[in-house]
């Protein structure tokens, strides 16, 4: 969790800067000096060689033209040049800040809603209130491969359980995961269904943080529940909020699984997100090069809302 | 006036007893209706109206499942990559979030902020040079390929971290000064006092790498090399139309991580919260 982490950074640095120098010394001798050193080394060594390395080798990758096992050539800015001409890569892009987007505007909101219900709820046993808890936090531990599988079957046209719940009821049944228009209202749907719970129990850790007492002199200024939601809860929201919102819209810039199991991108790329173009191009294609550009392009998105976040959430906390 | 108010408050609470259980339901539907699924043989499980309580058990699903297909040896591959990489990655984040928090090193500063740039890098920007690298060692179609490089994980250095911090120095001190090594401190003082930390990175890492897609998805082409998430997905194509036999692979590759999660729900939740196990 960002905000935390930068918590503890700045905490951190604090308490050991006064004693910086002098620890040292303290604890005397000369391995204490290389012991630090010795303990990085294992995470460095992997960190290196499996984490950075393969990152500036793919900036590099990225200036060049690399298909299959041809010898690479420098190309400069070509691969970035041709991402924005390229029309699936601009349609993978849109796809996937439609699904962002409605991460943001209806998952969020909805999340938020449900928050606010578990906390007028009474749960008339403990055991009951951790079934609750486990119910919606189990969509978020079962693996993506799963829920994608589990949907197929949902979603099925001619046996799913949607089309014959639309049935029993009278609504027409429709075809959602071959349907151009309804695809990724499907893939939203599943992306809905997978994070509703995890964010709302955010919400709520988030609701349960606000003291009491600022809504009760809210209500005594006759303030009513209407007001007090927005101009009291709302507001000392925000940092929840603010997490909620770039964790979603960093996640939706990343989901692979959901899309390439449930609809594989079709029908006609009305579900190609960029994971998936990438990997046609990286992994089927072999165009080594166009791949890690695409790559760095979505490195960028992810570090934007990254710097995002961390700018907000100083002005909020301030 | 306050008749009315809690008139009003009544109300709230049944919407609000209403809205969630309806969340629920739909959260626990999916579940129920993939394993009635794996219970059920192909012409129940392709008729409609979708029955969620079969007629009667059908075995049929699991027996294919064992008996024609690689399921076990997945789940056996799934399990060994799961634990390795998490007993690599909770004792090299363990060391290094030990160094990061009880000493002070030249570089120290910048190397943190090396960690926080990387923390939510998204596995795309490298991973076609990765792959090179894995076709350079030969470690395709290997363990190790799954095990070493996504073991340096910088979520749980700043996890060590920031438990370790709260370690009181003078604790260490007076290991130091009865003549204990740096080595033995560590594994015989910090180890055993970071076991909240180091069972939410448990947790952390293994389930990441138990729900791993799209890594074994690029270096594993042979099938007994596959993961269970890579495997399930591979019995329904064009030429298999196995559903109930997915729908039981599905439910029997979920039971790991439910079981962890019922045992350690509350370090589960904390874990979850201050990582992300997807993406």
């Amino acid at each position: 969790m960002q905000p935390r982490v930068d918590e503890a950074g700045q905490g951190g640095d604090r308490k050991t800067a006064p004693g910086g120098g002098s620890g040292k010394r303290r604890w005397g001798g000369r391995r204490s000096t290389a012991a630090p050193y010795l303990f990085l080394l294992p995470f460095f060594a992997v960190y290196s060689t499996f984490l950075l390395y393969p990152t500036f080798s793919a900036l590099w990758l990225s200036f060049q033209e690399a298909v299959a096992l041809d010898t690479p050539s420098f190309i400069g800015l070509e691969n970035y040049v041709r991402l924005v001409q390229d029309e699936r890569y601009l349609h993978a892009l849109r796809n996937t800040t439609v699904y962002a987007l409605a991460s943001v505007f209806i998952l969020s909101p909805l999340a938020l809603a449900v928050a606010l219900a578990i906390r007028s709820f009474l749960v008339p046993s403990v055991n009951l209130k951790s079934f609750y808890r486990i119910s919606l936090f189990l969509p978020f531990i079962t693996s993506f491969v799963v829920i994608a599988l589990m949907f197929s079957l949902v979603f099925n046209k001619d046996f799913g359980l949607l089309n014959s719940f639309f049935r029993s009821v009278g609504l027409p049944e429709l075809n959602w995961l071959r349907s151009e228009r309804l695809a990724m209202l499907s893939i939203v749907l599943v992306g809905i269904w997978t994070y509703l719970g995890v964010n709302s129990l955010y919400f709520l850790a988030g609701l349960q943080n606000i003291p009491h007492e600022l809504n009760e002199a809210a209500a005594i200024d006759g303030a009513n529940r209407r007001k007090t939601f927005l101009y009291v809860t709302l507001p000392l929201l925000r940092p929840t909020i603010l997490f909620v919102v770039i964790q979603a819209t960093i996640f939706s810039y990343q989901l692979f699984e959901i899309p390439f199991l449930l609809t594989n991108g079709g029908p006609s790329d009305a579900t190609l997100f960029l994971s998936q173009y990438l990997y046609e191009v990286g992994f089927s294609q072999f165009d080594r090069g166009y791949a890690a550009a695409i790559g760095y392009s979505m490195a960028l998105i992810s570090i934007f809302l990254t710097v995002v976040q961390l700018l907000l959430y100083r002005r909020f906390t301030r | 006036m306050i008749a009315g108010n809690r008139a009003a408050n009544r109300l709230w609470q049944v919407l609000g007893n209403a809205v969630l259980l309806l969340v629920i339901f739909l959260t626990i539907m999916p579940y129920l209706y993939m394993v009635s699924a794996s219970f059920k043989p192909g012409e129940e499980l392709f008729s409609i109206p979708v029955q969620i309580f079969p007629d009667s058990l059908y075995w049929g699903n699991y027996d294919l499942l064992f008996g024609r297909t690689n399921f076990v040896r997945w789940f056996f591959n799934s399990v060994f990559i799961g634990v390795s990489r998490m007993i690599l990655a909770v004792v090299i984040s363990l060391m290094a979030g030990y160094a990061f928090a009880k000493f002070d090193f030249r570089f120290k500063n910048l190397l943190f902020i090396l960690l926080l740039a990387t923390l939510t890098l998204p596995i795309y920007v490298l991973i076609v040079p990765l792959y090179s690298m894995m076709v350079t060692f030969g470690w395709t179609n290997s363990y190790i390929a799954l095990i070493l490089p996504l073991a340096a994980q910088a979520i749980g250095v700043f996890l060590s971290r920031q438990y370790l911090l709260s370690i009181p120095d003078e604790i260490l001190d007076s290991a130091r000064v009865d003549g204990a090594g740096e080595w033995g401190i560590f594994w015989r003082i910090i180890v055993p006092l970071s076991q909240p930390v180091i069972a939410v990175m448990a947790i952390l890492f293994f389930t990441a790498s138990w729900n791993d897609y799209i890594w074994p998805l690029v270096v594993l082409t042979e099938d007994r090399m596959f993961t269970v998430s890579l495997g399930l997905p591979t019995l329904v194509g064009p030429y298999s139309q196995e559903y109930g036999a997915v729908m039981a692979g599905s439910f029997l590759s979920t039971v790991p991580i439910m079981i962890i999660f019922l045992i350690m729900q509350r370090r589960f939740i904390e874990g979850i919260t201050q990582g992300a196990v997807k993406g």
